[in-house]
């Protein structure tokens, strides 16, 4: 089954050959666990990690190695600028924290040291699997093949659906980590045969120097880089470090500021922003939009990101409109009725949209690749894994269409 | 029939509130303002109590004096004759007391060790074994750097971080609020007491008894945009919190004026003061014009000229929330002074 909420595909729900908890969940992390984590992370042989249990009850547990020491993940961040009295202004996402000394930044992973601001996650894996990469979803970058996907804590927005707040929402003491260095996340992903590394599962944007640097030593072994994002970055930012990177995906969670504001906890103009800057860039690009019931599937709001995706992004620009789960604070609310996704897609494909999807909802026909010309399916697929696949060359093999995307490596 | 049943439940009712009230009166528990909106006192009593000579000749707080100045405090907010029967008063034998300390500004400007060593003294006064008090902040390096001695076992006052146990999986939510608690919070204690430290901060204007209980959630970082409001007193609101707070003790020895809530001393002066409160909001006011005072005397602007006056006391004062006053004409402000 393929859940990708949010875009930031749950570790925890995995296809049918992924199918244990990739999440490193629990407290502190155990000698024992450690090994298994590490064991896990060395040989990624099924591309999972276990779940490790809390502690039932409020018994203290000895300091471990981890949480006595985390000097090995922090390294001075790279967009901020001081102010007097030893406080820092975040210049990494447009929410641009002021933060005072020995106080944290909305991310609640960089945190600002007498006057240096520093992020705590460098290398600090909290999670770690091998996904399809229909699973991010690409439809259009590298089809059946696997990524090598890594995540850290934290998170710059606090989407009340997400379906990872416990590692997004959560400080990165509070999870167990691996120390993984960007050249050892290059040769776990070349050893498993991954072309690619995701960032993904939280947010890249707050890992952003990690992201950076494992980029850089993933191109020096051949490995490329996918990045899942929020795209709720300042442009700086985007320009260095989506840069490196071979493909994004956006999760354009509205096309109102009012729901970015009450349900993401952030805005929506540096979010339309970025993706036209990646377009601009040349990067390979494809847009989620998870539909929640009642909060964003109207269809007013469907038919204007239709022409704005047309108008700014273009028509070829895959987009993917999911289902919704409850979870975290939106367990309220219904799954999404595929028929809405239905008439999301009808909109979109009425404005001119090429490529448009629909997700988590395997087995729908809406997962295929037709082509826009001469309407032949060309890649067929159930869930995350590929059933047909007959693009060659990049182009429509009846009509000759090109078709938009990268699709061998 | 209808109307016997009517009847019937109105004796239930009656019944029933007659035997609460009994059950309340024999409790003798004091209860905090928040858990008793209803009963709410038409004034809420916030303490400040000073000794000038609280260091003696050094910079150090002397404990003898700090035990004098922690038991003035106390029989004035309970209008007690002895120390022990206003401790009584909040706490009974056989229950944990959690004290939540504030150690973000190292030994500089954290709850002061010897006052949270007198409050652990009083408290096994009253009845409380060493080992059912809990002294605790978010992370254990934090506490230790702040001078506390850090002990989770054996027959002895329990000090350590939530970093050793960890926070709740589920959710707490009430309001904007979603977090997980701190297991010792939910699973050690209670009763809590805010030992907060009076200060300045950079976004919620000042950080005392309602702030301090960022400390009990996994997510403190999200809720510091728009000056903390209305995520302070939404979590204050969240039942495991608000049902346990009795009472809160802000350390005003050294306190901080600007540059909060880190430890900077050029804007750090020696109050010499505890201020006590049960009602969290009349005592975060009350600090936060001491605070208010402190910068006029340094040529500072007021917190509103600076932009970040505490809008977050109306919110927690508003019908919605109901955790305590912020009305001046409904506090009753008692000063006193050790000679």
């Amino acid at each position: 089954m393929s859940l990708e909420q949010t875009g930031h595909e749950n570790p925890a729900l995995a296809g049918a050959d992924f199918p244990e908890r990739a999440r490193l969940a629990g407290a502190p992390v155990l000698p024992d666990r450690r090994s298994f984590l590490r064991c896990a992370l060395c040989v990624g042989a099924a591309g999972t990690l276990g779940t490790l249990e809390q502690p039932l009850d409020a018994t203290p547990a000895a300091p471990t190695a981890q949480n006595r020491d985390d000097s090995h993940f922090t390294v001075e961040a790279r967009f901020y600028e001081k102010l007097p009295n030893r406080r820092i202004r975040c210049k990494l996402c447009p929410r641009e924290c002021t933060v005072g000394d020995r106080e944290r930044g909305y991310c609640g992973v960089r945190e600002n040291r007498g006057g240096t601001y520093y992020t705590l996650v460098h290398s600090r894996v909290c999670a770690a699997h091998i996904d399809p990469i229909e699973k991010k979803p690409f439809f259009h970058y590298l089809p059946g093949t696997l990524a090598f996907s890594v995540a850290t804590a934290g998170c710059n927005v606090n989407c009340k659906f997400c379906q990872n707040w416990d590692i997004s929402q959560a400080r990165p003491e509070q999870l167990p980590a691996e120390y993984v260095a960007p050249q050892r996340v290059a040769e776990l992903a070349k050893q498993n045969r991954c072309p690619s590394i995701a960032y993904t599962y939280s947010e890249p944007v707050i890992f952003i120097e990690y992201l950076m640097d494992t980029a850089d030593a993933g191109h020096a072994a051949g490995i490329r880089s996918v990045v899942v994002s929020n795209g709720y970055i300042q442009d700086k930012a985007l320009r260095e470090a989506y840069g490196r990177t071979d493909a994004v995906k956006i999760d354009l969670k509205s096309f109102s500021e009012s729901y970015y504001r009450q349900v993401v906890s952030g805005e929506l103009k540096p979010v339309l922003d970025s993706i036209v800057t990646l377009r601009r860039m040349g990067k390979w690009l494809e847009i989620v939009y998870l539909v929640v019931p009642t909060l964003n599937d109207g269809d007013a709001e469907f038919r204007d990101l239709a022409r704005w995706v047309k108008t700014n992004a273009g028509a070829d620009v895959p987009l993917h409109f999911t289902r919704f789960h409850p979870e975290y604070l939106l367990k309220n609310l219904p799954i999404t009725p595929v028929p809405t996704l239905e008439r999301a897609k009808q909109i979109a494909d009425a404005e001119g949209l090429h490529y448009v999807y629909i997700g988590n909802v395997p087995g729908h026909p809406a997962e295929n690749t037709l082509c826009p010309k001469c309407g032949h399916m060309l890649v067929q697929r159930m869930g995350l894994e590929i059933t047909q696949m007959l693009i060659d060359k990049g182009e429509c093999p009846f009509c000759h269409q090109p078709i938009p995307g990268i699709w061998h490596a | 029939m209808r109307q016997e049943t009517i009847t019937a439940r109105r004796k239930f009712l009656k019944n029933f509130l007659a035997n609460a009230v009994v059950v309340g009166a024999g409790d003798q528990l004091s209860l905090p303002v928040a858990a008793s909106a209803n009963s709410h006192p038409a004034r809420s009593r916030v303490v400040i109590a000073r000794d000038p000579q609280l260091r003696g000749s050094g910079s150090s707080v002397d404990s003898q004096h700090m035990l004098k100045l922690l038991d003035r405090t106390m029989q004035s907010l309970f209008e007690a004759d002895r120390a022990d029967e206003a401790w009584k008063k909040i706490v009974h034998p056989g229950q944990c007391v959690g004290l939540k300390v504030n150690s973000l500004g190292g030994r500089g400007l954290s709850s002061n060790p010897v006052l949270v060593g007198a409050i652990c003294e009083r408290l096994q006064q009253a009845g409380i074994r060493a080992a059912d008090i809990v002294v605790w902040d978010r992370d254990t390096r934090e506490l230790e750097r702040a001078g506390f001695r850090i002990s989770a076992s054996g027959n002895q006052v329990q000090c350590f971080g939530t970093d050793r146990v960890g926070y709740e999986d589920d959710l707490a939510a009430w309001g904007s609020v979603g977090s997980r608690l701190s297991k010792i919070l939910t699973r050690r204690c209670d009763v809590l007491i805010g030992v907060p430290v009076l200060k300045d901060h950079d976004g919620a204007g000042v950080t005392m008894a309602l702030k301090n209980m960022y400390g009990a959630i996994h997510n403190p970082n999200k809720y510091h945009p728009n000056g903390c409001d209305p995520y302070i007193a939404d979590v204050n609101m969240l039942p495991e919190i608000r049902t346990r707070m009795r009472l809160t003790i802000c350390d005003a020895t050294t306190a901080c004026y600007e540059g909060g809530p880190a430890y900077k001393p050029q804007y750090s002066w020696h109050e010499n003061a505890l201020i006590a409160s049960q009602d969290p909001v009349a005592l975060d006011t009350t600090g936060w014009q001491i605070i208010e005072r402190k910068r006029a005397q340094q040529g500072l602007k007021t917190l509103e000229a600076d932009g970040r006056a505490p809008r977050y006391l109306s919110t927690a004062a508003d019908p919605r929330h109901r955790l305590g006053t912020n009305d001046p004409q409904r506090m009753e402000k008692v000063e006193t002074a050790l000679a």
